[in-house]
């Protein structure tokens, strides 16, 4: 045994632990500055470029890929890869703690929105960026960072054959109207009036996006920064759960909520076993999917909004999904954002997924036609202060946008947890505002 | 009663390696010396200068540097990093983090219904006195000559093998509304309308029996492990002096896997304290099955409290090393002495 290969090994052992140690001491500041914008032309511009994405689905069965090759059609010179990650959450907040996360990436949530220039490349100005709905999310010191990937309206995916059975045909136009339409399919039918998709958990998310559509106030995310007790009688907060609470309360929802399962729940609403569900308009294209494969006419998947009208007429607030960013740290930022303008305005996957274009000018999708034929006030909600919002909902331990505490509602109404709805808004509204005060914003 | 997968290893490892240990012992004379003789042997040449070299020094250290290294990083250096975590109220993203001293850990102590969780681990200590009773009387009982006893020996150790994830999906269908139970318990006639983790008591109860199903099998193997390694003839002797199976059992038998049950019993604990899979898997924590792991979880990749996640971690990890501690002092891991 020689005294180089020991002193090569015990170099490699103490450069592992060096790795180690340094992996630890956190991301460091970042490279600040350089502006992602787009490039002149379209043909000279070039380099790999990777995007991240949580749809699996379409990774897998090629549609990405297609995608990419009508990309190529214009952008010769870019090659586009996609990695589709199914924790995209917990996975891309974990890989933002280095520098490779992908060129275009949606900002996941647990990126505070002071933080975005540490970790992605400015778009443009609020000025430049006004053509897109939502900018104002991602906006920060007049910079925006973030396109919105497309909106959606909220509303009850619903079997429209199966209210017609029940003997309703025009929507509710009150929380008591809806329920007494669900007690009509429960008695007159036999099917599951609602279903919460309780063990899955994020559909009761969904309840949240209401927030704006219920008083018709494109400010209502925003009014929620600060100690205002969101849950307070009359609130939009306080009608939005008090209905899901009343759904469940008067067990008008499926009996089993522990056991659900959100994929075969698109069938049973396709089929008629189900009457409703509490979803995006992005979720109307999967249950017409549904419907196909299943047999039944996808015609009957209809879409109603909030039962609450505003001088009678209902409203359809607009929210924003996954923003796209690029990377602070991408090596071709010209085709990245490339990616992010020809994907959000020219590939036609808001049209396709039956969803709202983040571009303002872009007509509404088919899939909300009856909310256009209705007369549906259609406006975009505003985000200015969702990171105040954040900050507060975070500190509070509540999560709006979380599935926890609305598991917790749907139990209090099923009589498994103790107290009721009124002891469960004020246990919220206390959190709420103690949070807010400590945030201090 | 769960995660105590790589502790249960190792010590069933070191047990067996005390058994052989001993035998050397009774054989060989001492191991690890080496005969007088050769120390003193004239030294000469090559066999001078390797004694003299530095190198002979370095050489354990050399055999030890892999394992260590692996040890270091992902084990301390994890650890470390997390204690020093629970110090800030990092976000787990951002670049930035500010200290922010005993704060967390104030926090943790000072808001009661970040304990009130541990409750939970209630069901699962109940359920690991089931778990090591029945795995224990499986063990006693297999380990005599019976018939298809190989068969039954592998019966119940196969759940173990499962992975934990593929064992929630599986069970989430077994208590499902209309699901394997209730159509098992219809073919006796038993017909329920209860959902079965629709309320705390019985989802806790439920996942605790999830649980059992899982880790019976490992403590089964443990005992039967100790169990055959009392010699035969005790048995023949007791058997002679006209002792019945039980009280085999209880003078024969229980005193001499002593320390492999009470290994148990500290794994139980630790691990009724740190559930996590099964109901992270099978219930997301809902309906009162949250466990302070998923609590953890939560607090950290919920809400971004990384800081306060990491506190969280370390005083469980405090608490756990606490038990085992009392548990050591109370029962003293005294000699096995058969013979």
């Amino acid at each position: 045994m020689g005294h180089k290969k020991t002193t090569a090994l015990s170099g490699a052992v103490l450069a592992a632990a060096m790795l180690a140690l340094s992996a630890c001491s956190g991301g460091g500041s970042g490279v600040t500055g350089e502006a992602a914008t787009a490039p002149s032309d379209a043909k000279e511009v070039s380099g790999k470029i990777e995007v991240l994405t949580q749809r699996t689905d379409l990774v897998k069965n090629g549609t990405l890929k297609k995608y990419a090759a009508e990309f190529n059609k214009i952008y010769p010179k870019v090659k586009v890869s996609f990695d589709g990650i199914t924790d995209y959450e917990g996975e891309v907040r974990i890989r933002m703690n280095g520098k490779v996360y992908g060129d275009v990436l949606f900002i996941p949530g647990a990126v505070a929105k002071n933080d975005y220039p540490k970790f992605f490349a400015p778009l443009g100005t609020t000025q430049e960026m006004s053509k897109y709905r939502f900018s104002d999310k991602t906006e920060v010191d007049g910079k925006v960072y973030g396109v919105a990937q497309f909106g959606t309206a909220n509303g009850f995916v619903y079997n429209k054959a199966l209210w017609k059975k029940a003997g309703i045909t025009t929507w509710p136009k009150s929380p008591q109207e809806f329920l007494a339409g669900l007690k009509a399919i429960k008695d007159k039918t036999g099917a599951t009036p609602y279903y919460t998709n309780f063990k899955d958990g994020w559909p009761l998310t969904q309840w949240t996006s209401n927030l704006g559509g219920v008083g018709c106030d494109a400010q209502a995310s925003n009014a929620l920064a600060g100690p205002v007790s969101p849950w307070k009688a009359g609130s939009e907060m306080n009608t939005i759960d008090t209905l899901l609470h009343d759904i469940v309360k008067q067990g008008l929802s499926e009996k089993d909520p522990t056991t659900t399962n959100w994929e075969s729940s698109k069938a049973l609403l396709a089929e008629g076993k189900i009457g409703t569900m509490m979803l995006g308009s992005w979720a109307i294209t999967q249950m017409q999917q549904a419907a196909k494969e299943g047999g039944t006419d996808p015609a009957d998947i209809g879409f109603m909004p909030f039962p609450v009208q505003n001088d009678g007429k209902f409203c359809g607030a607009l929210v924003s999904d996954y923003q796209q960013a690029v990377s602070i740290y991408s090596e071709n930022k010209p085709a990245a954002r490339a990616w992010v303008d020809w994907f959000t305005e020219k590939s036609g996957f808001a049209e396709k997924e039956g969803v709202v274009s983040a571009l303002k000018s872009a007509p509404m999708p088919a899939t909300l036609k009856e909310f256009v034929d209705n007369d549906v006030t259609f406006f975009d909600r505003s985000e200015a202060k969702t990171a105040a919002v954040n900050d507060i909902d975070e500190a509070a331990e509540i999560g709006l946008n979380k599935q926890d505490y609305r598991q917790k509602l749907v139990d209090t109404a099923r009589g498994v947890e103790k107290g009721d709805i009124e002891d469960f808004f004020a246990g919220l509204n206390k959190r709420w505002d103690e949070a807010a005060k400590t945030v201090g914003d | 009663m769960t995660e105590k997968t790589d502790t249960a290893r190792e010590s069933a490892v070191m047990t067996g390696r005390s058994v052989t240990d001993k035998t050397d012992t009774g054989s060989h004379g001492r191991p690890g010396r080496r005969p007088a003789g050769r120390r003193r042997a004239p030294s000469a040449g090559r066999s001078r200068s390797w004694r003299d070299s530095p190198l002979r020094k370095i050489t354990p250290w050399l055999f030890l540097a892999a394992p260590l290294a692996l040890l270091i990083t992902f084990t301390y250096v994890p650890v470390a990093s997390m204690i020093s975590y629970s110090f800030t109220d990092w976000d787990g993203v951002s670049p930035d983090r500010e200290n922010v001293g005993f704060d967390n850990y104030v926090q943790i102590f000072t808001r009661p219904e970040l304990f009130r969780v541990f409750f939970v681990s209630g069901y699962y200590l109940a359920a690991s006195v089931v778990q090591i009773a029945v795995a224990l009387y499986f063990a006693v009982v297999l380990s005599f000559n019976l018939k298809f006893r190989n068969l039954f020996k592998g019966i119940l150790f196969f759940p173990y093998l499962i992975n934990g994830v593929a064992i929630g999906f599986v069970f989430l269908y077994f208590f499902q509304d209309g699901g394997t139970l209730d159509s098992v318990l219809s073919w006796f006639g038993v017909t329920t309308d209860h959902p079965w983790l629709g309320d705390p008591t019985s989802a806790n109860i439920s996942l605790a029996g999830v649980s059992v199903w899982r880790f019976t099998g490992l403590n089964f193997v443990l005992f039967l492990g100790a169990i055959q390694s009392i010699p035969g003839e005790l048995y023949e002797a007791a058997e002679l002096d006209g002792a019945g199976k039980w009280k085999q059992f209880r003078h024969i038998i229980a005193p001499s896997i002593k320390p492999v049950i009470s290994l148990s019993v500290i794994l139980a604990i630790s691990g009724s304290l740190s559930v996590f899979e099964i109901p992270y898997i099978m219930t997301g924590g809902a309906t009162g099955t949250q466990t302070f792991v998923i609590q953890t979880i939560k607090l950290a990749f919920q809400f971004n409290k990384t800081g306060l996640a990491s506190a969280a971690a370390v005083v469980l990890l405090l608490i756990i090393l606490l038990i085992t501690w009392i548990q050591r002092r109370l029962v003293p891991d005294d000699k096995v002495d058969l013979v």
